[in-house]
Order: structure tokens, then sequence, then C-alpha cells
């Protein structure tokens, strides 16, 4: 039976009106179905898939998370995805192939990382215009702004590099060598640190934000899982700074990782080719997109572990929450 | 313990070297200089009009990998020139091979058949050289006639064959009716062939040569030949699956839905295994394949990927080790720690009793990609890879010293 808040929510939908206050709210892109799959998180259901654009990959909330961000990667655009009526407002422009992006500081700024052709794009979310080209390695991919958002890592797949990048300059000021294909890049939240995950290396390169210095290399190691299975991807860091937890691909773990001692504490089993996750606000849960399971599950972070899996549209890719 | 001993060094020099790269002065720019060296021959003409007639593979590969290889190298002051020789169909590709030698070029992609890239090993010019195989397949190359200055970048015939039993075995389609062409080449793979069925537990119940003059490829109401040929020639016999072995495209295309009983065609036609295709998107698969038909105006080939890989090895290699010294390339490429992405999902490396690349394999129809060997079933006590080809304990090639 219903309960009252699924009644509303049947009705809302029905009537194609806006979406209620949830507690937790994720966004789901389906690369190979074309939707964004809207899940309320704290009733562990799916509510809607939206028909967006072809091959949406990364996805971002607006600072004001009124919109949602959308790299529809074989459209070479970016669509905007107005969370009150459900509906692609408007496209800005990203250059070819958009794979992941980063908000600037007071959120006007998005940069972009198109793997086509080397640059991260910078462009205005306001004028909708393309502001400048930063040329940076081979296949540019994760992108990561520092607490203060004064830099822009960016980290190049086949180049093999994090790209350090002064954001009131655009200039690429240092360069730091990482394992095979790097793809995420997130800096702690006291900004002294940024974890880029090397998904063919198999590993997460620690590097000190001051210096561009490898300071620890994290590998990792599952029972019964071959070392080439384990392609880590995906990585969130908690508020507090102590923990990180990282998306581990066709190993379908996610790795739970003291921030301090940077030993891995914790494998939880997820679904299969696990790349993207993301917190709730209050952080009492993970939701993890599992490509090759075509569903999510969502992690109880207190007590470490995986409660539910939700089926989401095909090869789900990336993941928001607000 | 003296057999692990080049391991080791190996594996201490690329510590030391790696440590050193963290962060690195961009002050002096540093060339490294790449050779690509083959010979003008008649140009492959697939049987299909479909498909293109190239006379550039391979190159078009080595020419995005120097690009890719220099994209990199802005940021660590490296610069990376290749010098492509093509030697005329009756040229002196030895005298070639000296002169870019005399030149200062110790790193070559070597685009020949197997006498002439064995030539080239055996010169003294070589002996300080490394040459990355990308022309010739043959399995004796990882076998007895293997060269310690030589790492073979393109999948050996016994990968391939390999790649496509496993998949079979897999499926349970074991009865094999295998076809082979008239060309050495031909033979060459039918052996291979031959090889994968008994390893992976198939069985050859019928096998025929195709005696057949090759047909020209445009011929008014070929069709109609060709299907009075075909089901005469597969009368007779149950079989789940027939191999052709054809590698000069002369008449495998043929086979195709006009076989006797209705059965699928596997091999050098019909589902084939292949180190790249235009099919793989996977792994990333989409950026290379665009930056490739952005740079040259067609789809990128088998050829052109093992250039690609040769170059991009010895481009990781010069990054990570920050220097362009072959012996120190040539050691970091070999040692355990090499591992390049290169869009199949899994890191390749190559193996060091053989200097063989060790990769997935994409067995493919022409327009989709069917499966990736090897095939989850086949276990492996190092790596899975190496159920591809001639392993270990079966390679009579002896350079690990």
């Amino acid at each position: 039976m219903m309960n009252l808040k699924q009644l509303a929510l049947a009705t809302v939908f029905a009537v194609g009106s806006s979406l209620p206050v949830m507690a937790a709210t994720a966004f789901v892109s389906s690369e190979k179905d074309n939707v964004i799959s809207i899940i309320d998180v704290t009733a562990r259901k799916l509510v809607k898939n939206v028909k967006v654009g072809m091959r949406p990959r990364g996805v971002l909330l607006s600072k004001d998370q009124k919109v949602l961000y959308i790299c529809t990667s074989d459209e070479d655009h970016i669509e905007v995805l107005d969370l009150e009526t459900l509906k692609i407002t408007h496209t800005l422009p990203s250059g070819p192939d958009p794979e992941l992006m980063a908000l600037g500081p007071k959120g006007r700024i998005l940069y972009v990382a198109n793997e086509d052709d080397n640059m991260v794009t910078v462009v205005d979310t306001v004028d909708r215009r393309v502001l400048d080209e930063i040329p940076v390695g081979v296949e540019p991919e994760g992108m990561g702004v520092s607490p203060d958002g004064k830099w822009l890592v960016n980290t190049s797949e086949t180049t093999n590099m994090a790209h350090f990048i002064n954001t009131a300059t655009s200039k690429v000021e240092g360069n730091v060598l990482v394992d095979s294909r790097p793809r995420v890049a997130q800096y702690t939240p006291d900004g002294k640190e940024v974890w880029v995950s090397a998904e063919i290396g198999g590993t997460i390169s620690v590097i000190d934000a001051a210096t561009y210095k490898v300071s620890h290399k994290i590998s990792f190691k599952i029972p019964g899982i071959r070392r080439e299975a384990i392609q880590p991807v995906g990585i969130r860091i908690t508020k507090d700074g102590k923990w990180v937890f990282a998306a581990l691909g066709p190993a379908a773990r996610i790795a739970v990782i003291n921030a301090k001692t940077y030993e891995v504490e914790k494998y939880l089993l997820v679904g299969l080719r696990v790349w993207n996750l993301a917190l709730t606000p209050d952080e009492k849960f993970i939701v993890t997109t599992n490509g090759v399971s075509n569903d999510i599950s969502i992690i109880d972070v207190e007590k470490r572990k995986v409660i539910k899996s939700i089926k989401v549209g095909r090869m789900p890719w990336g993941v928001v929450i607000k | 313990m003296t057999k692990n001993w080049p391991l080791v060094m190996a594996a201490l020099m690329l510590t030391a070297l790696v440590s050193a790269t963290a962060v690195r002065a961009q002050s002096d720019v540093e060339t490294v200089k790449m050779g690509y060296i083959t010979q003008k021959s008649d140009a492959h003409i697939p049987l299909s009009l479909l498909e293109p007639i190239l006379e550039d593979s391979g190159l078009q590969g080595a020419r995005l990998a120097i690009k890719d290889n220099n994209t990199t190298g802005k940021f660590t002051g490296q610069n990376f020139l290749l010098d492509e020789v093509i030697v005329p169909a009756n040229g002196d590709v030895l005298g070639a091979f000296k002169k870019m030698a005399a030149d200062g070029v110790r790193l070559f992609l070597v685009d020949l058949p197997m006498d002439k890239l064995l030539a080239i090993a055996d010169q003294p010019e070589a002996a300080g050289a490394l040459l990355f195989n990308i022309g010739a397949n043959d399995d004796e190359l990882r076998n007895g006639q293997c060269r310690a200055n030589i790492l073979h970048v393109n999948a050996s015939r016994a990968m391939l064959a390999d790649a496509l039993a496993q998949y079979l075995s897999w499926k349970q389609w074991r009865e094999i009716f295998l076809v082979v062409g008239k060309t050495p080449a031909d033979r060459a793979y039918a052996r291979s062939l031959k090889r994968a069925i008994k390893r992976f537990g198939l069985k050859i119940v019928a096998e025929k040569e195709w005696t057949f003059e090759a047909t020209s490829r445009r011929t008014d109401s070929g069709h109609i030949s060709a299907q009075q040929e075909i089901p005469a020639f597969t009368q007779g016999v149950d079989f789940d699956v027939l191999i052709v072995s054809d590698e000069g495209d002369e008449f495998g295309e043929y086979l195709s839905y006009r076989t006797h009983i209705p059965r699928p065609v596997a091999g050098t036609h019909g589902l084939t295994p292949i180190a790249w295709h235009r099919v793989n998107e996977q792994w990333g698969a989409t950026q290379v394949q665009r930056r490739f038909n952005k740079l040259s105006k067609r789809w990128m080939n088998a050829k052109d990927y093992s250039a690609w890989i040769g170059l991009r090895s010895i481009g990781d290699a010069v990054t990570r080790a920050a220097s362009g010294d072959v012996a120190k390339i040539a050691a970091y490429i070999r040692s355990p720690d090499f591992q390049l992405a290169a869009f199949k999902g899994v890191p390749v490396s190559y193996r060091a009793w053989n200097g063989q690349l060790r990769q997935p394999i994409l067995v493919t129809a022409p327009r989709i990609l069917v499966t990736v060997s090897p095939q989850k079933r086949f276990l492996h006590q190092f790596s899975t890879l190496d159920t591809l080809g001639y392993d270990r304990p079966e390679s009579t090639c002896r350079i690990e010293r």
C-alpha cells in the first residue's frame, strides 16, 4: 500500500509538475539509455527517468542546486536540466565530447574536460559562452577544484598526469606523473592533498598539493580478484577529511580508506563495473553507479553496509546527490 | 636465483628512476628519435569493394602516437621525432636500416616480413637497438627465431587462433570444418588454428584446400559462380563452424551464407579474431578511434594499432624513466612494472620469455564486436592474457637469460 508521501509523489508526477522536497535525491546518468534517473535515496526508490541527449556521463549540480549540468558526450554540448520542471532549458557550449566537469568557487564558471581534443574548456554558465581553452595532456578526464577555488586539477588518461591549473591565469603550473589511465581527481577538504585514481595502474596516488609530489600510493588487494580487475575510478572524501571511498570498477567493490593512515579498512561488495559514487549531504549514505549491473547500490556509511540495489537506466555512469 | 637477477636489476633501476621523475624540471628539452622502416609492396586488395585499399597501414598509427607522445612531452620537456623510411619495392632494406642507424636512430618500428626483420635484427648496427615488430605475425618469431632486440607488438597467428578457439569452446561449437587457402601464409595460419583447436578441446571433422584461382574483385554476375561453387565445396560433412584461413582475402568473403548446411563462418572472415578493429568503442577506445580518424581520415586498423602501441611504449618509458637512453628504455619496457593503457580494459605488457605483447584479442563480426578473449573460464597462474599464444613453458625462445 502506498503511504501518504508516495501517494503525493504519484499525484505530483501524474500531472507532470515539480519535484517535491526530499531528504536526499540522487541524479544518475545512464550512458546507454540516455536518461537521468531520479532516485529518492531516503525512500530507496526510483522516482522517474528523464530523457536527455545522447550519452549522458558527467553530472554536476549548480551551486544553488536548482539545475543539473549534464555532459551529453555524443551531442558535444552540456545540457542544463531544470530540477523544478525536469525540462532541459538550454545547452552550454563545451567543446567536443565533454565528459567531466567542475564548478569554480562562485558557481559561475564551469570547467569541462574534452576527451577528444586535449583541452579543458572554460565556460561561462551565465553568458553561455566559452571563455578559454587550456591545453592539457592526451584524453583529459578528471576535474577537481581546490576548496579555495584557486586551483583546478585535471587528469589526462593517456598522458598519465595530473595537471595543476591556476584558475586565475588558466595556466598549467605543475604536472605530476601518476600510474596508467588516471580518471578522477579530488582535493581533501583542507586543500592539502589531491587524490588521483589510476584505472589501469590499479592505484590511487595522493599528491601533496604544495610540492606536486606523490606522497602516498595506495594499492588494493582483494582475495579471489585478479590484480588487473581492480580498477579505481570514482573517489569521494568525507567533509571531515577522515574517510575516502573509492569505486574499484570490475572488482565490484567500494574501498573504504582511512585518510590519515592511507590504509584500506574495508571492501564493500556492490554491482559490476562500479565507476562513480556520491555521498548524501548528511553523509549517511553513499550511492554507487554499477555500469554492467544496470543498477545503483545504496551504502549505509556508518554501518559500512550495502543496504539496497535499485534498477536504473542501462549503463549508469555518473551520480550527484542533493 | 641467478635466473631472476636481470628482473631484480630492472626493478631496482626502475624504482630509482620513478622517484626521480615525480617532478621534472622543464628546462632542457630532450629529443628522442624513432625510426619507422617498411618496404613498398603490392597493396593488399580486399575482395569487398566496401573495403578501402590502404597504402599507409601502420604509418598513420605511428604518426598519431608521435602526436600523443609530444602532447605529453610538452609537460616533461621531451620531444619525439619520427624518421619515416619507405624502401622502394626493389630497394635495399638493409642499406636503409644502416643509414638510419648511422643517423642516430636506435628505436625502430619495423613493418617487414619475417626474413627481412631477422636480417635487420642480426646486423651489428642493431645490437644496441630496440626493434618493434608490427608487420610479421609468424609464430616462429615467438619461438626458435626470436631475437633479444625484437619486441613483437602485433599479435602472433597463435594468439589470434587461441582467441577464436577459446570463444568457440565456450560456445561448445566444437566440430570444425577447416578451409585453407593456397598461400604459405594461409598454411601458416592453418597450423596455428590446428594448434588452438587441439589446445581448447575442439575437433577438426574435415579439412579442405581452396584450389580455385583468385577472382578479380569486380566480376559481373560473380555471385552466381560463388553460389554454385561453395555449396558443392562444403557438401557431405556435418560440422558446427567453418573456419577459413585466407590471409590474402582472396575467397573467404564468399563463404558466409553459402555453405551446404547452415553454419557460421569464422577465421580470417566472418567471426574474426583481431588485435584492433573499428568496432571497439569500449574502455575509452572511442577517443583513440576519433583521434585517429581526425588525423588520417580513415579507420584505425590492427597494424596502425600496433604502431601506436609500439611508439607509446617508448613514449611511456621515456616519460617515466626521464631518459632517452635506449638501454634504460628497454629495461623499463621489459620490467614487470611496465603497464600501458591500450583501450582494452586491462594493461598490456611484454612477455619476458619472447618479447611478445600480451593483450586481449577482439573477436568480431564485420560490423559489431562479438566478444573479447581471453574468455573467463580459462585461468592462468600468472596472467590470463598468457592463455593466448605461446606461454612460457611452451615457447622455445630463450631470450630470458
